[in-house]
């Protein structure tokens, strides 16, 4: 059976199914969710009121046995950036969705009634709207374990903490993975959008359907086979990853000088030593975790980890680069335990790791807490931030207003979204993604540091202008065409190391959907996306003056390498031409 | 001369993290490379001497600081 469009009107509660029309056909995850918004979307609407629209879509590829095609997409006009935003998240929701038939689910309108939150739960052909009081106040593990309760299957569940009720740009979307943990779409406030629209969770149960069909099962196979390969023997994806999870990166960024530190003050820092991915592994080893953790069925790269405490209790999971260093370098906190167990914690409360653990660093600038200190760090974020106290709220706002409303003027943002983990001054490339992607400072919108930093893809010199404008293009490119296929971000070591990669992967859409589609038309649905989304965002009124980094960097000289921000504004709108 | 060398992520392993070392004037980055034996663990990822990227073939300085990395990745 043909996938189809499930369409939710939450001011009526109500719900339509419809065809796939032939323009959304070709696409999936970001393609999708973008192209929907772009069409559906008023960009002038607030983000939080009735004429935004939520869209959930999973990729091309997701459902079918391709390694590490289970991400799911979900867009929306950001409250964070106010622009189009698209965060792709594992778990199981892009493998249930597309098991279904869904093609897509959007969600529209904004019920009546202010004090009812609703379950929205999706089978074949209908969609519920469950009130669920009960749940209200409540954070993401207590909400899963409920639906765990409540169906005796594997349903996908994704929900919204109280964060999310509260509509804070922290807010993110938590999604269940295969092991009753969590996964986010982390950036952009996702979670206030949900939570505008008095949704606290949503299930999908797809048990009794298997509607992914392969046009060419013989051709599919052999293509899976042939990216599989290319995943595993890259040794990126095949042993650093496993074996270190993101977090290698500290170290790697500390010698190049390029790890932010004291909200971007220094390109070192001198405890690095202390959260590192070495120092992550080591305690895992000891303490009877996880080195290698998956966060879909069907991922050989298994980035991800299970991080104990010294009793050998359960701490995190997805213990990712971006948190650690925030909280770390950036916030100054030099005890992984702590750091893990505020990683744990952010899951449960719904928000996202990055752009809270960046403002609670810019909260050392405000003079809210010291450098360092993690006892009050660990209070702002169990006690402030949920409970809504005024400074709660204002934390919870994100980076941006921290800046504004304590007149700071060192505020680390593009486009209001709080920057992470990548010095734009001594990685360049990184720092033209930053600036020019519709997505707001997204490191995983065009990873510059791949090739300016770890040699992948040939080398770019992260301290010299030249070649950075290019680089980040044809990464964003690749990475919107990627983004729309379900495939983790991650298989782009591969695709850019190994020659046999890429290929395979388009085989696959090929043999899955009976079609003949080229690298040429992969990349042209790349630049098709970000001009969607380029656009929507002009129309919102962001425009080329958004497209910069903050003031500072220009003008304050980071150590250890002494560089600037030298670009100037033409040199990166030359971006956009393409 | 006495170089710096840092080891990092599968490197270290039954090596160390950092260590002071000598070496003959005119040495490179691939004489420690060789020295240590560094690709028979994985292949060299990133080098940098002084928080610069350089090539095997550098020519080594006293006081230099040698940073080794076999390929790594994430994001
Ligand atoms: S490599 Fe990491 S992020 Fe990618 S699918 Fe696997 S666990 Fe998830």
């Amino acid at each position: 059976m043909a996938d189809l469009i499930y369409r939710v009107n939450m001011s009526e509660l109500s719900f339509k199914i419809e065809e796939v029309p032939s323009k959304w056909m070709g696409l999936g995850g970001r393609g999708l969710t973008s192209t929907i918004v772009a069409e559906e979307v008023d960009p002038e609407c607030h983000p939080l009121g009735p004429n935004n629209k939520m869209v959930f879509a999973p990729g091309l590829l997701s459902g079918t046995s391709a390694s590490n095609s289970g991400r799911n997409s979900c867009g929306a006009k950001s409250p964070l950036t106010g622009g189009i935003k698209e965060s792709n998240v594992g778990g199981t929701s892009a493998g249930i969705f597309s098991k279904l038939g869904v093609k897509a689910l959007i969600i529209e309108g904004l019920p009546k009634d202010e004090n009812t939150f609703y379950q929205l739960h999706v089978t074949k052909n209908k969609v519920e709207f469950i009130p669920v009081p009960e749940l209200v106040g409540k954070d993401n593990y207590a909400v899963l374990d409920a639906m765990m309760a409540k169906y005796d299957k594997k349903v996908a569940v994704m929900s919204i903490g109280r964060i999310g009720e509260m509509r804070m740009n922290i807010a993110n979307i938590s999604v269940k993975d295969p092991s009753g943990k969590l996964r986010s779409h982390g950036r952009g406030g996702l979670g206030a959008v949900m939570g505008s629209k008095k949704i606290k969770c949503i299930t999908v149960d797809a048990a009794d359907y298997k509607e992914v069909t392969i046009a060419d099962p013989e051709k599919f196979k052999e293509a899976s086979k042939v990216f599989t390969k290319a995943l595993q023997e890259n040794p990126i994806s095949g042993q650093g990853l496993p074996a270190f999870g993101t977090n290698v990166l500290v170290n790697i960024l500390n010698e190049a000088g390029g790890l932010p530190t004291r909200n971007f003050r220094q390109g070192n820092w001198e405890h690095a030593e202390n959260i590192c991915g070495e120092t992550m592994a080591e305690n895992i080893k000891a303490r009877g975790g996880k080195t290698t953790h998956g966060c879909h069925a069907g991922c050989v790269i298994q980035c991800s980890q299970v991080y104990n405490d010294k009793e050998g209790k359960y701490l995190t999971s997805g213990f990712e680069y971006e948190t650690i260093w925030a909280l770390g370098a950036h916030l100054g906190i030099q005890d992984l335990d702590l750091i893990a167990k505020m990683d744990g914690l952010m899951d449960d409360l719904g928000v996202d790791s990055i752009e809270t653990s960046v403002v609670l660093g810019l909260a050392v600038d405000a003079g809210i807490l010291a450098y360092g200190d993690g006892q009050k760090a660990y209070e702002l974020l169990s006690h402030d931030i949920p409970m809504g106290t005024p400074l709660g709220r204002i934390i919870g706002a994100g980076t941006h207003i921290l800046g504004k409303t304590y007149g700071l003027v060192r505020v680390p943002t593009v486009k209001g979204q709080g920057i992470p983990a990548y010095e734009p001054r001594a990685v360049k490339g990184q720092g033209i993604t930053y600036a020019t992607t519709p997505m707001g400072a997204d490191h995983t919108a065009g990873y510059a540091v791949a090739t300016n930093i770890l040699n992948s893809g040939g080398h770019v010199d992260p301290l010299k202008k030249e070649g950075q404008v290019e680089l980040a293009r044809n990464l964003q490119i690749a990475t919107a065409a990627v983004d729309s296929t379900g495939m983790c971000i991650f298989v782009a070591f591969a695709a850019l190391d190994d020659a046999k990669c890429l290929p395979s992967l388009i085989d696959m859409i090929n043999a899955r959907f009976g079609c003949a589609l080229t690298i040429d038309d992969v990349m042209n649905l790349g630049k098709t996306i970000l001009r969607t989304e380029h656009e929507f965002n002009i129309k919102a009124g962001l425009n080329s003056a958004s497209d910069r980094l903050p003031e500072f960097m220009k003008y304050e000289i980071l150590p250890p390498h002494n560089v600037t921000w030298d670009f100037t504004g033409e040199e990166i709108d030359e971006f956009w031409n393409f | 001369m006495h170089i710096i060398v840092k080891l990092f992520a599968q490197y270290r392993e039954g090596r160390f993290k950092v260590e002071q070392r000598e070496y003959p004037k005119g040495a490179t980055a691939q004489t420690v490379i060789d020295e240590l034996c560094l690709e028979n663990t994985s292949p060299l990822g990133v080098l940098m001497v002084r928080g610069k990227h350089v090539q095997p073939t550098y020519t080594l300085q006293e006081g230099d600081e040698v940073a080794l990395f076999p390929k790594v990745g994430g994001g």
